[in-house]
């Protein structure tokens, strides 16, 4: 075995026998990461799929905040089981705007990537402010707390702006826009009245598609924009901006 | 000769000056950021921060102030001071993090009782990273830098290098713990598992692990032994893995340089793939090789028996750091990653299992010759069963990398029941019976304070291993074919919160387990802290042989390095 022989050689040479770990452990990572940022299927744009609204995105902070994603996963999988509970099994172009991602790695709690609009806002805040009122059997920690706190956004357009630095499309209209943006979608008739129609302009011509926004109070309480308001705003679009019902899955652009 | 050590002293003091320099510089970022805080998560670190980082700074100074004439850093002696600080942070860390584990099991068994709804920063979410990463980076993160301070000395035969630098390591990474676990229940949080620490946080964390590893090189340059032992490779392997994975799933941009918030790079598929080749291998950097070195130094010390072969440490070495890499993947079976690439995060995760088992063997085969200290030494005991269960976990790890299995195992409690297999188990035993060896070693004391305490302590957490594992396993196959299962008209049989409430009794036992584990831990420190007090059976050596007590090589004050 004259390789082993020649083992002593990376024994006496600490730098050698750094540099040939580094080499050894940095082979598999470039194989399985470098190719995802080139191939098609991880990086096309699916008709509908559109950057969050600053809304929407503020509540999607709160939700990693209190670490729903501990128990909670967001990825479908194409199992029979899975696509009957759920709803269609999950998408890469749908996690595209996630950074980071939700997949989760573990469901104490169901999956939420399609929980939007699978129940009413009024019964998501009546959940999380005491989920076993609704659900006896739940071991849910309860979420009333949301319902005080005033959402904090004065931050909001450098936030966009991030993201735009890391390849979202968010536009200089939704950036300059995106205070009163948040006011429309959750009072979209009284303080947010003047941003309704930029809202949903901007952001459905980005979608593709018409009915991807919902602008409305959220939490019961029209006169404050809470937390509450800004993650049941996120809850219920999950999982619903690609249309699924026009969706082809056995069309020959699908199939590979 | 005089002069050598002249400027030797020299040398070394001014690594206090550079160390003091460095932790101001950075005390005046955080101030700057503490000032001008865009929100309230981020004010509250900069003050823990300056708070901490400031304590360092004038214990440093009061501790510099006294020596007046000796030198802090004697190259005729090992540094052990610090080394029994990792110890004592071990213990501590240990035992918080095991307590905070009990306190989320009594969560999901009793939600009615152990949730305060005005009180949303005890909620499960914010104290399970606190949990993981606290059991992880701070207990198992301490005794890797204690052990790895220990073990490079020795087998160097030289004080470890840079005079004040490992210190800076040491506090620094406490700095680190303390920043990212008040920051989890402030809801300050990237949501990357186990690497849930902000932008900041991260920054810091890779300036200490930067000169961990300049320490550690600097260490085994000046080694007065021609080889550079095996344990030493694996410490090398986990110091320089973990700085690639910590600084690749860590890339983010903050929202403000001011604010905790940071917008992560990758998104998606992307992001997915590099969490969980981050996650994976932070459980074998961070949580195999390192405590494999453990393994390599401890085993053959305590049973007074070389390592069973050289070549297949060799071996099993490469291979292990060579293939661990690829596994990641096997925690995204079935999602929208390419398919391509689950398959060779399976294949490899199943090749895996050969490597992990050659250290197994070498371990376990050290004692030929010595079978006998398994029934009459607890601590041989507790780590020849932390190497089967390291054994087991690794055999459980590539079954369920098998895409059918894990269609089944995935997003279920066998999961967790996995994880703390290993991690109980391998990693937990493996480490209590280095702080067992080290203890007496570093306070030279004959023995510990109490052997049948150690029974104890080696009975208790095993049965509460045993309860853990099992009623995971029971819960997480249950609901896995509960969540498969319909009915004779073809739907689906079970609603989603009947398997939450079919769990009850596997969550029950459980927390039972934990609990038997944390006393387990707790009866430990006890006995670790009787026997540096000296305590019981823990006499003191006597001082002729206390000379002789490891020294680093004396011909170094006659060798100059190169």
């Amino acid at each position: 075995m004259g390789l082993m022989n020649n083992h002593g050689v990376l024994e006496r040479h600490s730098l050698l026998l750094t540099i040939g770990i580094l080499v050894v452990v940095s082979i598999g990572g470039i194989i399985q990461m470098a190719p995802l940022m080139y191939m098609d299927n991880t990086i096309e744009k699916v008709d509908g799929m559109r950057p969050y609204t600053p809304l929407e995105l503020k509540g999607r902070d709160i939700y990693i905040r209190e670490g729903c994603y501990v128990c909670h996963s967001q990825m479908v999988r194409p199992l029979r089981d899975e696509v009957e509970r759920y709803g269609h099994y999950s998408l890469a172009a749908e996690s595209m705007y996630d950074h980071p991602f939700q997949w989760g790695s573990k469901r104490t709690g169901p999956d939420l990537a399609r929980v939007g609009g699978k129940y009413s806002a009024e019964w998501q805040v009546d959940h999380l402010i005491d989920p076993r009122a609704l659900v006896p059997e739940s071991i849910m920690p309860p979420y009333a707390f949301l319902m005080d706190k005033k959402l904090k956004y004065d931050d909001i357009e450098d936030r966009l702006r991030t993201e735009r630095l890391v390849g979202v499309p968010y536009n200089d209209d939704m950036i300059a826009n995106a205070k009163g943006h948040v006011l429309a979608q959750a009072d979209p008739n009284d303080k947010g009245f003047d941003y309704y129609d930029s809202l949903m302009a901007l952001y459905e011509a980005e979608a593709g598609r018409e009915g991807t926004v919902e602008a409305r109070d959220w939490d019961g309480n029209p006169d404050t924009i809470t937390e509450m308001d800004a993650l049941v705003a996120y809850l219920q679009m999950t999982g619903t901006l690609v249309d699924f019902s026009t969706y082809q899955a056995n069309d020959l652009s699908n199939r590979r | 000769m005089t002069q050598l050590t002249g400027s030797v002293r020299r040398g070394t003091n001014s690594s206090i000056v550079a160390v003091a320099t460095l932790t101001g510089i950075f005390l005046f970022f955080a101030l700057l950021m503490g000032s001008f805080a865009q929100d309230a998560g981020m004010e509250h670190q900069a003050l823990t921060f300056m708070a901490l980082a400031g304590a360092f700074l004038i214990g440093m100074a009061l501790w510099a102030g006294g020596l007046v004439d000796r030198d802090p850093f004697d190259e005729s002696e090992y540094e052990n001071t610090l080394v029994k600080f990792g110890v004592a942070a071990s213990m501590f860390w240990g035992i918080a993090g095991l307590l905070v584990g009990v306190v989320i099991a009594l969560q999901l068994t009793w939600p009615a009782v152990f949730y305060f709804p005005e009180l949303g920063w005890t909620n499960f979410g914010r104290l399970r990273p606190l949990h993981t990463s606290a059991v992880i980076f701070a207990f198992g993160g301490n005794v890797l830098l204690a052990t790895s301070f220990y073990v490079v000395q020795r087998t160097c035969r030289t004080r470890i290098a840079g005079g004040m630098w490992p210190w800076f390591v040491f506090w620094g990474y406490q700095i680190f713990i303390v920043l990212a676990a008040t920051g989890y229940l402030m809801g300050v949080t990237q949501s990357k598992e186990y690497a849930e620490p902000e932008w900041y946080v991260d920054l810091w964390l890779t300036l200490v692990w930067v000169v961990y590893l300049l320490v550690f090189l600097g260490t085994l340059w000046k080694r007065k032994e021609p080889h550079i032992y095996v344990a030493n490779w694996f410490y090398l392997s986990f110091i320089v893995t973990i700085a690639m994975l910590h600084i690749v799933n860590n890339l983010s941009i903050p929202v403000s340089l001011t604010g905790s918030k940071s917008v992560q790079v990758f998104a998606g598929v992307q992001d997915a793939m590099t969490q969980w080749w981050y996650g994976h291998n932070a459980v074998g950097f961070f949580l195999t090789t390192g405590f494999l070195a453990i393994m390599y130094y401890f085993i053959p010390k305590r049973v007074n028996r070389p390592v069973y072969s050289y070549r297949l440490s060799i071996v099993h070495f490469w291979s292990l750091i060579f293939i661990y890499i690829w596994a990641g993947p096997h925690h995204l079976h079935y999602t929208a990653l390419p398919q391509w690439a689950q398959t060779l995060g399976m294949t490899f995760s199943i090749m895996l299992w050969m490597p992990s088992w050659g250290g197994m063997i070498n371990g376990v085969m050290t004692l030929s010759g010595a079978w006998d200290k398994l029934r009459t030494d607890p601590v041989v005991r507790m780590m020849v069963v932390s190497l089967a269960f390291y054994g087991m976990a690794t055999f459980e790890g590539p079954l369920m990398s098998v895409r059918a299995v894990n269609s089944l195992s995935h997003y279920t409690e066998w999961g967790i029941g996995h994880v703390h297999s290993g991690a109980l188990g391998w990693v937990g035993y493996i480490s209590f019976g280095a702080l067992y060896c080290l203890t007496p070693w570093l306070y030279k004391k004959k023995a510990l304070f109490s052997k049948s305490l150690v029974e104890w302590h080696f009975w208790i957490s095993t049965i509460g291993i045993i309860f853990y594992m099992i009623s995971m396993w029971f819960a997480g196959i249950m609901e896995g074919l509960m969540w498969r299962a319909y009915n004779e008209y073809g739907f689906l049989e079970y609603s989603f919160v009947e398997t939450v409430e079919a769990k009850h009794i596997s969550y029950i036992i459980r927390m039972v387990g934990g609990l038997l584990y944390f006393a387990g831990a707790a009866i430990m420190s006890y006995n670790l802290i009787r026997t540096a007090l000296g305590h019981g059976e823990a006499e003191a050596l006597d001082p002729a042989a206390t000379d002789t007590y490891a020294k680093p090589e004396p011909r170094a004050a006659l060798v100059p390095a190169e």
